[in-house]
């Protein structure tokens, strides 16, 4: 029995080493993810595409119909990868709001002129203020905003053909 | 070989826009008048992760996304917020990741009572040693 207690700090002690060889191998998941689920969108008051175009603000997402948040910017090339598949979205009825981070009016009409326009409307979030107010870590990233305006799902990184249908039925579930 | 590589580079440089490179946020890079407000926002940026360079802290990183969140510590500071108070605002959106000074909460409690748990027990066997020396 005495000799069992002995032992004991060393099986501790292997079991840490496993443990911790163990994680050693596993591939490390860089994604941090919004905390922001279930709970509203933040308040923000944003200019337009250009500086003609009306501001967007939070009271945009309270008309009771559910959107697509769409975090994005013209300098990000996954964002010219995910385009066509925002494309598919709005076919098929998402309506989708663009939140432009650190972006200028010319470079936002190019980027839309060359790779299509998904976009309902598009706010420009020069000091992504309304990114960080939502928990997002990094572009592209795509929310789900139900008709109250609470935040519902989140998608990181850019959206890839077989992400579609997920979206979708995560926008589907919030209408 | 040499020459592909500095190809390489210099694509690399030139090709992010301006966007990517630099935070437009007034005050990412620019300190508060007031030393005592700017002294309690180094002391939280020091403690606050980058998101883009995971291991960096937001004073030490030069990433846009950095800048921005600098502006946020600083301008909310000024405007009367204490450092705890920023903190949390961040915490709410990101969770325990976003701060090197994690609180006690259900997944950091280990953290925290397995080191006064040692420390008893060292103490009882202490005790029970000296207790039989005496003898």
């Amino acid at each position: 029995m005495k000799r069992l207690w002995l032992i004991l700090p060393l099986a501790l002690f292997a079991l840490f080493l496993g443990v911790a060889g163990y994680q050693l191998t596993q591939p490390k998941d860089e994604f941090v993810r919004s905390t922001m689920i279930g709970k509203p969108l933040p308040a923000f008051d944003l200019p337009g595409a250009t500086d003609e175009a009306p501001r967007v603000a939070s009271a945009y997402f309270a008309d009771g119909q559910p959107r697509l948040l769409n975090v994005w910017a013209t300098w990000c090339v996954p964002c010219i990868a995910e385009a066509p598949q925002l494309e598919e979205l709005a076919e098929r009825g998402v309506p989708i709001v663009g939140v432009a981070i650190r972006d200028e009016p010319e470079a936002i009409a190019r980027f839309l002129e060359n790779y299509g326009n998904p976009y309902e409307v598009i706010a420009r979030d020069d000091i992504a203020e309304l990114q960080l107010g939502l928990g997002s870590s990094g572009i592209p990233e795509t929310f789900v905003v139900d008709g109250d305006g609470i935040i519902r799902y989140q998608h990181i990184g850019d959206i890839r053909a077989d992400d579609v249908d997920e979206i979708y039925a995560a926008w589907e579930d919030a209408r | 070989m040499i020459a592909t590589g500095l190809a390489a580079i210099a694509l690399a440089v030139a090709a992010p826009g301006a966007g990517q490179t630099v935070s437009s946020a007034p005050l990412a890079n620019t300190q508060l008048a007031d030393p005592q407000a700017e002294a309690q926002a180094q002391d939280l940026m020091e403690e606050l992760r980058c998101l883009t360079c995971q291991s960096q802290s937001i004073a030490d990183s030069n990433a846009p996304m950095a800048g921005d969140m600098r502006h946020q510590v600083r301008s909310r500071i000024a405007a009367g917020e204490s450092p705890e108070e920023v903190r949390a605002w961040l915490v709410e959106r990101y969770g325990d990741y976003i701060t090197y000074r994690p609180g006690i909460g259900s997944a950091t409690w280990p953290l925290y009572a397995l080191p006064i748990l040692f420390l008893l027990i060292a103490l009882v066997v202490l005790v029970r040693r000296l207790g039989r020396n005496g003898e």
